[in-house]
């Protein structure tokens, strides 16, 4: 007699996709949700840095290409919510979450935005970082995850290129532009390091999670993978990677590079970064501004509704 | 809390020619806002030439449980495939 238990291993175990209605132990929901909730909570902060810069785009093609980028940060946003909502979240509960500091966000959006070069090494970095995270979720063991994953990724291409564009572009302009790409660049390399997340040996949930599929792999396997893809594509640009002590490693086929500041990380994470009070409050003030149109859509629906049992 | 507007889901027709196919789904108060959110959230890049939208509440399905019974009754009935009859090599457009 094969119990719910067993067919759900099997499905893991044969790596096929586990689906909406499927039982599943509460622990693999529940960190699916949290998963999926915190990727999608990303996605919608994440609006706020490059949003910063839409009014002062140096231009309309630039500013186009901006609004595009964001206006996709958004969507990313709903496709990870809408995937969230399949295992029983709610939607309003989720912004609550969000709002009230229960649920956390990447820590790389709690870093300011302080020049236009900024938009282009978040793009190329923050954006490169997001695409080596996120291809392996295409595979994800939860089907619906793994479908927003896919849509996503297709999308997050766009966002490194016109990113890595628009640096090469500020490259071939004055010295201080070149100058601007390398202070966003300083700023921004060891908090993209960071969003993978803690070394392996402080990542006590890894194993499970990858037993369960919802993982693909370590945090430090990522993370090795993208400084070995930025090492090059860096050198391309010409900017200088903050970090004397990175450099090839023959024996291991790798780029070796300096140990990470995981006490910054973990004061960013705790609330303490330079700008976590302004994002979750520009968030919460964005919800209550909205209340109104959100209570006026649901009366005008009612109202229709009310007509058209009447008629 | 508020309530919030209601779920709906979202199937698409990439092109002519092709099915409506399940994308995702949205929340909004009717179906013509459905049917914009829709269009704002699922086909930013010429994704769609048709949208449907459906209220989720509306929605009944099989359990998806593979082992489920539902589906057994087509199971064991081979003989619906063409590849259950032999038939020789040498017989041409068959």
């Amino acid at each position: 007699m094969t119990t719910v238990e067993d067919h759900f291993d099997a499905t893991i175990g044969g790596n096929r996709r586990i689906e909406p209605r499927d039982w599943m132990p509460d622990g693999y929901r529940a960190t699916v949700i949290r998963q999926i909730a915190q990727h999608a909570h990303s996605e919608i902060i994440g609006m706020q840095p490059e949003g910063n810069w839409i009014t002062r785009a140096p231009s309309l093609r630039r500013k186009a290409i901006l609004l595009a980028k964001v206006q996709d940060e958004a969507g990313h946003g709903l496709y990870l919510y809408s995937a969230a909502e399949t295992l029983g979240a709610d939607r309003a509960d989720l912004t609550e979450m969000l709002i009230s500091g229960r649920q956390k966000y990447s820590s790389i959006f709690n870093y300011p935005t302080l020049s236009y070069a900024d938009v282009g090494v978040i793009g190329w970095l923050v954006d490169g970082a997001a695409i080596c995270n996120q291809v392996p979720l295409c595979r994800s063991s939860y089907g619906p995850y793994a479908r927003a994953m896919i849509r996503i990724c297709k999308e997050e291409s766009f966002h490194q290129r016109q990113g890595y564009e628009l640096l090469l572009t500020m490259m071939r302009g004055s010295d201080a532009q070149r100058q601007m790409v390398q202070d966003a660049t300083n700023r921004f390399w060891w908090p993209s390091l960071m969003m993978f997340g803690p070394p392996d040996d402080a990542s006590p949930n890894t194993a499970r999670s990858m037993a369960w599929g919802v993982k693909r792999h370590t945090n430090d396997e990522l993370r090795q993978r993208f400084v070995d893809m930025t090492v090059p594509q860096a050198a391309k640009l010409g900017v200088t990677l903050p970090d004397p002590e990175l450099k090839w490693n023959a024996g291991r086929g790798h780029y070796d590079f300096g140990s990470i500041d995981w006490e910054e990380f973990a004061a960013v994470v705790a609330g303490n970064g330079p700008c976590n009070a302004q994002r979750v409050a520009v968030r919460r003030r964005a919800h209550a501004e909205g209340a109104w149109v959100r209570e006026a859509a649901s009366a005008y629906a009612a109202r229709q509704a009310q007509r058209k049992r009447a008629a | 809390m508020e309530r919030g507007w209601p779920l709906w889901e979202v199937f698409l027709r990439s092109k002519r020619g092709l099915n409506h196919v399940h994308v995702g789904s949205l929340h909004a108060a009717d179906a013509q806002m459905a049917l914009r959110h829709a269009r704002d959230l699922y086909t930013r890049r010429n994704e769609g030439v048709s949208i449907w939208v459906v209220r989720s509440a509306d929605i009944t399905a099989s359990s998806p449980d593979e082992k489920d019974p539902f589906f057994a009754p087509s199971g064991d009935k081979v003989y619906r495939h063409p590849t259950f009859y032999p038939i020789p090599d040498d017989v041409p457009h068959m």
